[in-house]
């Protein structure tokens, strides 16, 4: 084998060894890179419910509740398979609004979880303020449910 | 095939291509930059969730795209250096770091400043945030690992390893948004089958993306010639050519 070949080989080989040690390495940490949690996977009893975590899903129609001359809010998140109460008092995101998809940062209490942080995610859709109030108005027509933050 | 690639591999031919190359490409990158920044800025409408405040992304997204794209160009450079034992490659690699670096500051500075107000938080541990700093990271340490070592040859053989070990994250990066749930939302230009972003909005971000990527290769030819300045100093063709002015 000439020397060029096989310096070819020995760089193909580095960068499959290293593919596959990054490979196993990521499977194995797959847990703590997750960013949060589901309600479903809450339910599924996947979070650690003795410490802090993050819980993500959509703010559901008409849920936010706010305490008069407070900073207390109280929603529901859902992931449109279970649902979750959020308790939250504290400056919330400008994107935070119903059926937009949020990350609460906090624990659980009883059936409730307490925020200490909210996070707003946006989702990968940009468009003009017409366009989406169209769109809006379609899927009103066709009695979809139309959520404007995914999650 | 192969005089063709001895001849673009060859010091003093890079050196009149990329004299010819270089106004050619500072200035489609000038205009670029200028059409898409009116368009960006001015032009394009507001997105109905976060009005004013998107347009942000275009210098976050080209930003974001060239410093993963000047990691790709730098290890594949390095690997043909070290495979082929083409001096040039080494030296584009050497040149290219720098670069990209630079662009994945702007990245991750755009980035939190976009952040901060969507989101609600300057910074989070997430994997597509995580991935990008250590792609940072990964720069850093192979203009560390270079600066370290005195001698030439081996600085290029040591570091080139350390570029290829680190593309490795470029799919991490990359991928990290479909792989992990994370607060970064999912690609959006480079979603399978239509973007999904309205046409007003992309077309400046397009001609941003093409704008800043001529940037990019007319700061790597400038680069690379300042390193073949330094590497090729003793050569009588650097004399014949400096001296010519």
């Amino acid at each position: 084998m000439k020397a060029r070949n096989q310096r070819l080989l020995a760089v193909g080989l580095v960068i499959a060894g290293v593919g596959l040690g990054a490979t196993f390495l990521l499977k194995a940490m797959n847990q703590n890179i997750l960013y949060y949690y589901s309600p479903t996977q809450m339910e599924a009893g996947e979070a650690p419910e003795d410490r802090r975590f993050r819980v993500g899903g959509l703010v559901v129609e008409d849920s936010i509740v706010r305490k008069e001359g407070t900073m207390e809010v109280r929603f529901t998140l859902t992931d449109e398979a279970h649902v979750l109460p959020v308790l939250y008092t504290g400056i919330l995101p400008d994107l935070f609004r119903e059926g937009q998809g949020i990350i609460a940062h906090g624990r659980l209490d009883g059936g409730q979880f307490v925020a200490d942080e909210i996070l707003a995610k946006h989702d990968e859709n940009y468009m003009p303020p017409e366009v989406a109030a169209s769109l809006e108005e379609t899927h009103k027509r066709t009695g979809q449910q139309q959520t404007t933050g995914g999650y | 095939m192969f005089a063709f690639i001895h001849k673009l591999g060859s010091p003093p031919h890079f050196w009149r291509l990329s004299g010819t190359m270089v106004p050619w490409f500072s200035w489609f990158a000038v205009v670029l930059i200028a059409v898409g920044t009116v368009g960006g800025l001015w032009v394009a409408p507001p997105d109905y969730q976060q009005l004013d405040a998107f347009r942000i992304i275009y210098f976050h997204v080209p930003s974001a795209w060239l410093s993963q794209f000047g990691y790709v160009v730098m290890a594949a450079a390095a690997a043909v250096g070290l495979i082929w034992r083409i001096k040039l490659a080494h030296a584009v690699a050497a040149a290219c770091a720098p670069i990209g670096a630079s662009f994945t500051v702007v990245a991750l500075a755009t980035g939190s400043i976009w952040g901060k107000p969507m989101w609600g938080t300057w910074w989070v541990w997430d994997a597509r945030l995580t991935s990008t700093l250590v792609l940072l990271f990964l720069y850093f340490g192979y203009m560390a690992l270079r600066a370290a070592i005195d001698d030439e040859n081996r600085a290029d053989r040591a570091s080139a390893l350390l570029a290829i070990i680190g593309v490795i994250n470029i799919p991490i990066i990359k991928y990290s948004v479909e792989w992990w749930n994370t607060l970064h939302q999912p690609a959006t230009i480079s979603k399978i089958g239509k973007p999904s972003m309205d046409p007003e909005m992309l077309v400046p971000l397009l001609v941003m993306w093409l704008g800043f990527t001529f940037f990019f290769f007319a700061v790597l030819m400038v680069r690379t010639r300042a390193e073949l300045i330094a590497r090729e100093r003793n050569k009588k063709w650097l004399r014949e050519v400096i001296g010519r002015g």
